[in-house]
């Protein structure tokens, strides 16, 4: 079992991402996380799906999403030639006796404090899931009180681009 | 030159070629209907007594042509009846074109009268959907559905068009009917592996299935099972695709295979595997299918490729331009070894595989109306035991002429289906039936006699549903649970109450008679064969299992 990334170039129709996720569901694939959003194009958005599975699932995903008449360009992400980001918003329990440990875990971390109370601190964290991961399990003794993660986004190194494959 | 909604479909739908559509009307088709009576010379409409049967009769059309079959019916209950055809169509991979009414857009949301979300419904079940909400789109999607519907793997592909849509007028073009898609390139290395492969094989095995009849390749796998040596096995839907009476063909393999063509799969040391999607009722157990084979998978949708049982080399492509490639490079090969021993399998078969024994067996209703019936002549069926023994008895002579629900196995189909072959080709069509699936959509007759259709039904009348029977006695313990179905239906006077004739037959000599009847009979004829509640069909393998736990007495 291994972690893909796969990004898609879609046609900006109602329904698309039904058609997408519903793909999932219905073959029997895991979604780990999802993402859309708009791009430099008009009319199109790009997806980013992070899926575990095993080589065959993901060929098997990779050619049952290209049927689909609204994914224009498809391609799983290689993790040597691309950049990948994911961002989460944390609310952490705090008080003034460990507060000063959580300020530095946000320094080392290089995160961004977002809003301060006198019972909780909200940090915004961005990088590659692994960082945003460890941080979790940093911030977990002191008492999560809500997070929220985007999901990851990933674009080729260099000139390299979906559109023109 | 300005039109309505309405009036750009019906010019749509002419300009891309069809001729006829299936449909039932309402609410919110009716600007439609008021078109298709407005041109009823130009493009002709069969009104079914259901949706469901429009549907199965789009798919029949289709079947039987390779044309694009078109079905309509109005929102809500009319579009969901259209479910079950357009699934069955889906699992097939038939050409078809659903148009679906729905409320104005103002009103789409508000959980309107006989508003539902048939995009959403039939997602999982089309190529694609498209819901118009603005009319400047609408010629152009209706080009595009008919494109997606046709290209590659066919399938069906629905258009929902709200009722404000049918009435704005918007400025309409004339356009072309969807060119034919183009197909992968194949490079010669590829077919050399495949070529080598072939040359090294000293026990191959054609497998063709419903690929081989939409790429309309009957002659190119004959000619390359001549020039190597090889038999010709089928899935379900691959039959028809060879005549049956070839030498080379084995019939069809898989949980109700021919006892042959299933061992001679097995035992195979390769497996040209054209246009088949390897299903689990041809596989059987997927981890010990075909040990000592290798496989090579042709196939026009590449997703097929390695999805069920992975292939030693996969090519994606239409299958057509590949064999007459692939023929030219493979050498030339005679191999007695492996032709003794599959003449020594059918050797066995004759002596060892039960065919029944009731008075009027299936296997003689079969042949009876394979002798009556010309070349050219439409077999639809439903589905269950009656389904299998069409599949294994009846002499197929002509790719298209098997109507049959496959991949959902739908009960019910044949009737809808039979009507649209008929209509299609022009010709006598026979559907053979059980008196389980006809009871689902036997309100078709009514269809079939307003049409005047050419069609003899012939229903296999046993008082059970036999296939859920024959699993209960083999596998439950003789629980008939549901299965016997103590109805008292006088099919004679039911088929003679909607306006069609109505025969019995239950001895050879009388269903002989009963045949000559019907096949010189201008309208539908029910022909109510009775047959024993215990025939079973087989061979059968279990589910999920191999060919030696086959079944055969």
């Amino acid at each position: 079992m291994r972690r893909f990334v796969i990004s898609m170039l879609v046609a900006n129709q109602f329904g698309v991402l039904t058609r997408v996720s519903g793909m999932f569901a219905r073959r029997g694939f895991n979604i780990d996380s999802l993402t859309v959003g708009v791009t430099e194009k008009p009319g199109y958005s790009r997806m980013t799906v992070t899926m575990t599975g095993e080589d065959s699932d993901r060929d098997q995903m990779l050619k049952q999403l290209q049927k689909l008449h609204d994914v224009k360009e498809i391609k799983e992400m290689d993790p040597s030639s691309s950049v990948s980001r994911e961002l989460i918003l944390i609310k952490v329990a705090a008080n003034s006796q460990n507060r000063q440990d959580i300020i530095d875990a946000v320094n080392v971390f290089r995160n961004k404090i977002i809003d301060f109370s006198p019972e909780a601190v909200c940090m915004e964290i961005t990088g590659e899931s692994s960082k945003l991961d460890a941080f979790i399990e940093l911030m977990k003794p002191y008492g999560i009180i809500e997070m929220c993660r985007t999901g990851m986004v990933s674009l080729d190194r260099g000139t390299e681009c979906l559109a023109n494959q | 030159m300005k039109m309505t909604g309405s009036q750009i479909l019906i010019e749509t739908l002419i300009e891309q070629g069809t001729d006829v559509v299936f449909g039932y009307p309402g609410g919110q088709v009716l600007n439609i209907y008021d078109e298709l009576y407005l041109n009823s010379d130009r493009i002709s409409h069969v009104l079914t007594a259901h949706e469901q049967g429009a549907a199965h009769a789009a798919d029949g059309y289709a079947r039987a042509t390779g044309k694009v079959g078109v079905v309509i019916a109005t929102s809500g209950p009319g579009a969901t009846n259209l479910v079950t055809g357009i699934a069955t169509a889906y699992l097939d991979s038939v050409p078809m074109v659903a148009i679906t009414g729905n409320v104005p857009t103002g009103l789409l949301g508000r959980d309107s009268f006989q508003e539902v979300d048939i995009v959403g419904i039939t997602m999982p079940v089309t190529k694609h959907n498209y819901m118009v909400k603005n009319v400047a789109d609408l010629a152009d999607t209706i080009r595009e559905a008919f494109a997606i519907a046709k290209s590659g793997r066919p399938g069906p592909v629905l258009i929902d068009i709200p009722k404000d849509v049918q009435t704005a007028q918007t400025e309409y073009c004339a356009g072309e009917p969807a060119p034919e898609a183009e197909t992968p390139d194949i490079s010669d290395d590829v077919l050399k592996r495949a070529a080598e492969m072939i040359n090294q094989s000293e026990k191959p095995y054609i497998y063709c299935g419903g690929g081989a009849i939409r790429s309309g390749c009957g002659e190119e796998i004959l000619a390359i099972a001549d020039k190597i040596d090889a038999p010709i096995g089928s899935s379900l839907m691959g039959l028809s695709a060879i005549p049956t009476a070839s030498e080379r063909a084995l019939g069809m393999t898989g949980m109700h295979g021919t006892y042959t063509s299933s061992m001679a799969k097995a035992e195979s040391d390769l497996i040209l595997a054209f246009g088949v999607r390897f299903s689990d009722r041809a596989t059987g157990d997927k981890s010990r299918y075909a040990e000592h084979a290798k496989i090579i998978h042709v196939d026009i949708d590449d997703a097929e490729l390695n999805k069920n049982i992975p292939a030693d080399l996969g090519i994606h492509g239409d299958m057509k331009k590949i064999l007459s490639r692939l023929c030219a490079m493979v050498e030339k090969s005679e191999k007695p070894d492996w032709h003794a021993h599959i003449a020594s399998l059918r050797e066995y078969e004759k002596k060892n595989v039960f065919y029944g024994s009731g008075k009027l067996t299936p296997k003689t209703v079969i042949d009876m109306v394979s002798a009556e019936a010309s070349e050219k002549t439409p077999i639809a069926t439903d589905v269950g035991q009656h389904q299998m023994w069409t599949a294994q008895f009846y002499n197929f002579r002509t790719p298209r002429t098997f109507i049959s629900s496959g991949g959902l196995g739908t009960m019910g189909f044949g009737m809808g289906a039979a009507i649209g072959a008929s209509v299609a080709t022009g010709e006598r069509t026979v559907l053979v039936t059980g008196d389980g699936s006809f009871g689902m959509n036997l309100n078709e007759l009514a269809t079939a006699v307003s049409q005047r259709i050419p069609l003899v039904v012939v229903l296999m009348n046993n008082g059970v549903l036999g296939m859920v029977r024959q699993w209960q006695t083999i596998f439950f313990n003789k629980h008939y649970a549901q299965t016997t179905l103590e109805r008292k239906t006088d099919f004679t006077a039911l088929a003679k109450a909607f306006g069609a004739e109505g025969l019995t037959a239950d001895t050879p000599e009388t269903f002989a008679a009963a045949l000559k009847t019907a096949f010189s009979t201008d309208g539908p004829v029910v022909i109510d064969c009775r047959i024993d509640q215990d025939e079973r069909v087989l061979p059968m393998i279990p589910p999920n299992s191999t060919v030696d736990k086959m079944i055969i007495d």
